[in-house]
């Protein structure tokens, strides 16, 4: 700690801190626009000035920038001094010389921070009489907008989008007043986190052109605290909602998950919910070859309880890995567990419950998203990061900063000295090797890559962990080449402090799997703390494995043998985890297909009877992600009609039925109950009541408004429908409201709605949120961890070593190449994706192309179970000899992947 | 007796005098301009809507009777998709107009909002748009600043310059 003097108080503050930082932290409002808690300081814009004494006889002082001067032992500032508060309004006077009077058509306006910085410095006249600077924009895709008229060449987009985020097609161009932020031509931003331009913007150059068709306010949304559902890494979201339509999606804080960034899957995919395909009403379908009819709930109910009530026995439920534990565990409850199926194909399945397993079991802990972060070395083994998890890909990218920046810390350049500090470390990149079938542009900060088929990928990690620990075992034959790219790798782990081994199922194989714990285990052996990382499919992938349950193969032999011939479904689309054929046959087999979803999917199409379940952002509950951390989302805005939580309609069918085992299930009246039900049921669901403040949870004995302080027109919006200004909805599951009225401070992190505190309008007012400026949040209550990692030293490694991959001559395999715009089932009907998801294409290697006489863009033939399929070709010198990539997007799934196939050029009639 | 044949004839007097009531409906008495009656949404000197749909009445509104919602042509240029003023709950305050950054939204000196049915009262933008400019004849928010749209390019407002040529060499 050190002791400053700030305007003649003394303070203390963390003496590895710059005075900006400081000052912040200690609540002073002190204007800023290049620094950036993540990206650190340049001095670019000379807005942070305040005035340093050499002592207390010192009267004269002289200006500093507060970013770029360390908080060491005994400064002495003053903030409030009449010439530093006459420079920062100088400073905010020459920015707006040019910037333009267009806040009333910018969708900044309302949560600028250059508004804020402006109001705050009080320059309020402009004196500048001659001409305003005008830029021509650029069209960056269906995400971003631009209009560089308003920069105030503060340089934090560049900082972000090519030191931070690695993206190749975004700089700074031309030279004094006539600096230019865009690409070198109209084109869509390449970047998977070019989203976080719209936060990281000071002012509105960069926004968020999925919000123009709707656009709102800041102070009009109805926001809630949300966790993104579009990929295993459980981001935390704000979600805000106006007139009964989500708007928009920003970034919430988490110091251990996604800390002040999103992907751009996270950020865009938000508009299913908003979705023409919708599913809002109920409908029934009285024979298989009618026409759906719909119809209301309590009709609806009438007509299921008794067929529930009949047989009990004779239903499956099918679960899902996208819907929330609480709706898991009630249809679970429902069915019973014997006849509870997780929904997913029995490989599927294995995978998630492997690694569940792996995590408890062994001794190294499960890393999040910060300690990625914070590694100093990170093997990659078998998973496709940038397109699977591209959160955490971005995670990885940070940590090959974590090496280079010893070099700055033994020159004493203090570690927020941004150019200071990549001066230092230049071109030096820390220790990262991927293994993985396929490159993207994220493989070259790597320091090795290595591209195979999973069973060699699986025999690189087991030669590693054999390296480092000879008791774990080998493979019997080894490549050279991967033998010595094995004692390399082990070579660097052994030296790391912090060494993180990630792997996932993107390669659908046990022994990647296997072969990444052992290598973490080997480390744990060999006393330094590596944790271990995987990814998973999807949102609540993990916390499904937890519940555990039956696969979908069983179910389907249930409803083959008879024994059961009524289906629930929850939240699934049967056709996205196994071949049409079974499905096909399982769907027409049964008696009733009841189907509880929120999106018409091909599934929906064979339902007997479909009930409306609310999207993440119309309900509450929990998801495990792939760390094991549970984590609570919270409805955004009420349900429109008969459009309910999955769990309620679950608990609605289980009373209708009138069953007696049901009878504990009619006393859920609210999430809690569920919650508490669970955890009581099932041991390791046992803390789950911790995760979140209970229902009952009150600040000052009031709720927390869901809507802002400035809510506006809610005398307006439902006068055309009744002039009796209805009551705000209740919610009877969360201490929020939805309404404008209630706690209006800070409450516990995972209740915050937005961010605003007086005088900070923008994101940058989470600066007010913390105790710490980019440490974590005030009352933070991280979530979860429900998976204790076991602390014995002894480890059983796994010994199911693969034989090397034979290409055949017969066929090809068939890898999954997942995308990261398309693969994912909500975020790819998203209508800003569309433009952005990719053609789907096979990619084989060019020397295989070569043998097939098949020429780039020439299309070629496939087989995926019993059907053929015909793409183009494009051609990959990564992908591995005697393997095929198959993008996975709309129309594509990876159920039947990894499969041999023959391929066969097509000949075109 | 004096005292009251002076009365008397105060009141003789008064007979003479203009009376201070006037005959309201048949006879309309005068209101200056800045009386704050019913809100209109009114149109630039070209005849566009003038309202570009920034939300600064909505706040400004002390009782929330106004909503509305964005949107933007094709061109780039910003109006309200809909917009509604409850004048059963307006306090005719005038803070709207204050807001408003456009001299769109305007209160007239119109005050007969009397209405038997309390719904006739919600007024949608068919009924507040009206074909003038209102009080301030000359202004239009596009020519002063604002984005590029239909028929203004970049540097054709106000106090702006050409667009800066990116590729030019010259200091």
């Amino acid at each position: 700690m050190a002791g400053i003097i700030v305007d003649d108080r003394p303070y203390q503050v963390d003496e590895r801190e710059n005075l900006l930082q400081a000052c912040l932290s200690l609540g002073f409002n002190l204007p800023y626009f290049c620094w950036h808690p993540a990206l650190g300081s340049v001095g670019a814009c000379r807005q942070c000035a305040v005035k340093q004494f050499r002592n207390e006889h010192d009267r004269e002082g002289h200006l500093v920038m507060a970013c770029m001067t360390p908080a060491a032992d005994g400064t002495r500032i003053s903030i409030e001094d009449p010439e530093a508060k006459t420079f920062r309004a100088s400073v905010i006077e020459w920015m707006m010389a040019n910037h333009p009077h267009d806040c009333p058509v910018c969708d900044e306006g309302g949560e600028c921070h250059l508004q804020d910085m402006t109001v705050m410095t009080g320059h309020a006249y402009r004196r500048y009489r001659f001409t305003k600077r005008t830029f021509r924009n650029q069209d960056l895709g269906p995400f971003i907008t631009h209009e560089m008229n308003r920069c105030i060449q503060c340089y934090r987009c560049v900082r972000f989008y090519r030191n931070y985020a690695g993206g190749r097609d975004f700089d700074a161009f031309g030279s004094r007043n006539h600096v230019y932020f865009g690409r070198h031509e109209d084109g869509a931003l390449e970047n998977e986190f070019s989203g976080n331009l719209v936060e990281v913007c000071p002012t509105g150059v960069f926004d968020d052109k999925t919000l123009m068709p709707h656009y709102t306010r800041k102070w009009d949304l109805q926001t809630a605290p949300s966790v993104c559902t579009h990929c295993s890494l459980g981001c935390n979201t704000i979600a805000g909602e106006r007139y009964g339509t989500l708007r928009r999606i920003l970034n919430r804080y988490h110091s251990e998950v996604n800390g002040y960034f999103l992907c751009d899957r996270g950020r865009f995919g938000y508009d299913f919910v908003n979705s023409e395909a919708r599913i809002r009403r109920p409908k029934f379908r009285p024979n298989r070859d009618s026409q759906a009819i719909t119809m209301d709930k309590e009709m609806l109910l009438r007509e299921l309880g008794p067929l529930l009530a009949d047989k009990p026995s004779r239903i499956i439920g099918i679960g899902s890995p996208r819907a929330s534990l609480e709706a898991n565990f009630a249809l679970r409850e429902l069915v019973g567990s014997e006849r509870f199926s997780l929904g997913l194909s029995a490989r599927d399945a294995g995978l998630s419950s492997l690694i569940l397993d792996i995590l408890r079991r062994g001794p190294a802990p499960s890393a999040s998203i910060h300690d990625v972060e914070q590694a100093d070395a990170v093997l990659v083994l078998g998973e496709d990061l940038i397109n699977q998890a591209p959160r955490l890909a971005l995670a990885v990218r940070q940590s090959v900063c974590q090496q280079p920046m010893q070099i700055a810390d033994k020159l004493g350049i203090p570690r927020w000295h941004d150019a200071a500090v990549r001066e230092a470390a230049h071109a030096r990149l820390g220790p990262l090797f991927i293994a993985a079938p396929h490159s993207n542009w994220f493989t070259d900060v790597a320091t090795e890559t290595y591209h195979g088929a999973p069973d060699d990928l699986a025999a690189l990690g087991f030669a590693v962990a054999h390296e480092l620990d000879q008791a774990s075992p080998t493979p019997s034959i080894l490549n050279p080449a991967i033998g010595s790219l094995a004692k390399r790798i082990a070579a660097v782990l052994r030296q790391a402090k912090r060494p993180i081994v990630i792997s996932g199922t993107a390669c659908k194989s046990e022994t990647v799997i296997q072969s990444a714990a052992n290598v973490a285990w080997a480390l744990c052996k060999t006393r330094t703390t590596a944790k271990l990382c995987y990814c998973l499919p999807e949102s609540n992938s993990l916390g499904l494995a937890m519940l555990g349950g039956k696969s979908l193969e069983d179910a389907f032999s249930v409803v083959k043998d008879g024994e059961a011939n009524t289906i629930l479904i929850l939240e699934n689309d049967l056709y996205r985890r196994a071949d049409p054929l079974p499905v096909d046959a399982f769907l027409k087999t049964a008696s009733k297909v009841i189907l509880l979803d929120n999106l018409e999917h091909d599934t929906m199409s064979k339902a007997d009877m479909v009930l409306p379940a609310g999207t993440f952002a119309e309900s509450d509950g929990t998801l495990v992600n792939n760390e094991g951390r549970a984590q609570r989302f919270y409805q955004v805005f009420p349900a429109e009609g008969d459009v309910q939580e999955s769990w309620r309609w679950i608990r609605d069918l289980a009373v209708a039925s009138g069953h007696p085992r049901q009878s504990n299930m009619a006393a859920w009246h609210k999430l809690d109950d569920v919650v508490a039900a669970l955890a009581d049921a099932i041991p390791t669901f046992q803390r789950l009541t911790e995760v979140a403040p209970p229902e009952k949870f009150r600040m000052v004995g009031q709720k927390i408004p869901r809507q802002t302080h400035r809510f506006t027109g809610r005398t307006a919006i439902h006068a055309p429908l009744t002039m009796h200004e209805p009551k705000p909805v209740e919610d009877a599951d969360s201490p929020l409201s939805f309404s404008m009225e209630g706690y209006l401070g800070q409450p516990p992190s995972p209740l915050i709605t937005h961010y605003w505190t007086p005088g900070w309008n923008s994101v940058q007012a989470l600066n007010k949120f913390q105790n710490e400026v980019g440490g974590p949040l005030r009352q933070e209550m991280p979530g979860v961890q429900l998976i204790e990692s076991s602390d014995k030293r002894t480890v059983m490694y796994f010994t199911d070593v693969p034989a090397p991959f034979q290409a055949r001559d017969d066929g090809w395999l068939i890898l999954p190449w997942y995308q990261v715009f398309g693969s994912e089932e909500l975020s790819a009907r998203a209508s800003a994706m569309a433009e952005r998801i990719p053609k789907p294409v096979l990619m084989l290697h060019p020397d295989d192309a070569a043998r097939l006489r098949v020429k780039s863009g020439e299309r070629a033939e496939f087989a995926l179970g019993d059907r053929l399929h015909r793409l183009p070709v494009k051609l990959g010198a990564a992908v591995p000899r005697g393997t095929a990539a198959l993008t996975i997007v709309p129309g594509f799934t990876d159920t039947a992947l990894p499969t041999w196939s023959p391929i066969i050029r097509a000949v075109e009639s | 007796m004096l005292k009251l044949l002076k009365g008397i004839w105060l009141v003789f007097l008064h007979a003479f005098t203009r009376p201070v009531t006037v005959q309201y409906p048949e006879e309309k008495p005068y209101l200056p301009p800045r009386w704050r009656g019913r809100i209109i949404l009114s149109r630039d000197p070209d005849g566009e809507e003038r309202c570009v749909g920034c939300y600064l009445c909505s706040v400004a509104c002390p009782v929330g009777c106004i909503a509305l919602q964005a949107t933007e042509d094709e061109h780039g240029r910003r109006y309200p998709a809909w917009f509604r003023i409850n004048f059963s709950r307006c306090i005719f305050c005038g803070y709207c107009e204050e807001a408003c950054p456009t001299y769109a939204i305007q209160l007239t000196t119109d005050f007969e909002l009397s209405e038997h049915d309390r719904r006739n009262l919600v007024y949608e933008k068919e009924h507040l748009l009206i074909s003038g400019t209102g009080k301030y004849p000359g202004y239009n928010f596009y020519r002063v600043s604002g984005l590029r749209i239909g028929g203004k390019d970049k540097g054709e407002a106000e106090h702006e310059a050409a667009p800066t040529d990116l590729r030019s060499l010259m200091p």
